[in-house]
């Protein structure tokens, strides 16, 4: 008998506040399985943001400091520099990091910090209510928007990964998605290659996984997967956007 | 008694009702149980066909809170339950 699969050392034993079906869960366990997969949970430090997420630091198993909204890059910074031997990465919403943190992760690339940011995209500010992000899609109802985002005043999304992939400093950018178990295995394999590139010193990485926020889009937990798969796929393609060359 | 693959145990106290864990099993092994309201509040998976279970781990790797536990059993223990 074999063990497929049980809960992860690298979680702690609180139950999520989380809504039901909200893929922050899931996200949050893969960076725990990663961990401690490549025996780095004893020496991970992470700077947990403001949103939905803001308490990761209550469910993984690690270290970590809570960052201003928005500021966590630079958290991340500070804590690398005084541990530059230590896994150190960012959890971040859309809200907080291509919001009204967009100079912190643009700058977090540009000087090349080797940290890995998981950045969790569910095209909306979720901990507030369900308001606009530059993250919300054309057409998409939120509060902020009841008729649906109208690109001709609110503007068209932010590609984040792609905007990061093409900074100099950053060494690892991929965009991956959780909607089905073949999908959440590659955003583990994800994950796994953004520590594994801060750990060879390349530099900077950035895993954006698509996630859901079912209480904010409306929808049940199994409508919201459907509905991340029809809407942001293809706004947000999947894959690779940077890595360094023997990756 | 075809073979027995797998087990899937749930952790039905910790368990959010969200449903993923049942649209991810390729069996139809794990069901929304309407009848029962755990403490949370919440109606929770449960599992319907045990003997259907193929140690896939698909349904774990949907659940975003960690509470299903998945075990697959070698070619020895599933001849024992034959
Ligand atoms: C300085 C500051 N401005 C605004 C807020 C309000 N606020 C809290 S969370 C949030 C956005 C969260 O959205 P996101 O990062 O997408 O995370 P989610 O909740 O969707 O996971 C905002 C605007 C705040 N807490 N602090
Ligand atoms: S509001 Fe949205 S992002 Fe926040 S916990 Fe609920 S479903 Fe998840
Ligand atoms: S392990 Fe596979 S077959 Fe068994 S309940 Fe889970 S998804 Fe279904
Ligand atoms: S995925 Fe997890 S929380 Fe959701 S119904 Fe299944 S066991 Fe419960």
């Amino acid at each position: 008998m074999t063990v497929v699969h049980a809960r992860s050392k690298g979680l702690t034993d609180r139950e999520t506040h989380y809504c039901p079906g909200c893929t922050h869960g899931i996200v949050h366990r893969l960076v725990a399985e990663v961990l401690v997969e490549e025996g780095l949970l004893n020496e991970a430090i992470g700077c947990a943001a403001v949103g939905c997420s803001i308490l990761s630091y209550n469910y993984l198993n690690v270290d970590m400091v809570e960052s201003a909204h928005g500021r966590a890059p630079a958290v991340a910074t500070g804590v690398k520099r005084v541990h530059p031997n230590k896994p150190v990465f960012t959890y971040q919403g859309d809200g907080d990091l291509a919001s009204i943190g967009t100079a912190e992760i643009v700058h977090v690339a540009h000087r090349g910090e080797k940290i890995t940011t998981i950045f969790v995209n569910n095209a909306i500010y979720g901990m507030t209510g369900g308001q606009m992000a530059p993250t919300t899609l054309p057409g998409q109802k939120v509060t902020t928007a009841p008729d649906g985002r109208d690109p001709a005043h609110a503007g068209l999304p932010l590609r984040v990964a792609e905007m990061i992939a093409q900074v100099p400093g950053a060494a690892y950018v991929e965009r991956v998605s959780v909607h089905n178990p073949a999908a959440v295995r590659k955003a583990k394999k994800a994950i796994r290659n953004g520590f594994l590139c801060q750990m060879a010193g390349h530099g900077f990485s950035l895993i954006e996984v698509l996630s859901t926020c079912p209480t904010g889009w409306g929808l049940s937990p199994i409508e919201s997967l459907k509905w991340l798969e029809d809407n942001m796929i293809p706004y947000y393609p999947l894959g690779v956007l940077r890595a360094p060359e023997e990756a | 008694m075809a073979e027995l693959r797998g087990r899937v145990r749930i952790a039905a106290d910790r368990c959010k009702g969200c449903g993923l864990c049942t649209i991810a099993c390729p069996e139809e092994v794990l069901v929304i149980d309407h009848r029962t309201v755990n403490l949370k509040g919440y109606s929770p998976a449960v599992v319907a066909q045990p003997s259907g279970c193929l140690g896939c781990g698909n349904c774990a790797l949907m659940c975003p809170d960690s509470v299903i536990t998945v075990e697959r059993f070698g070619k020895q223990r599933r001849a024992a339950h034959v």
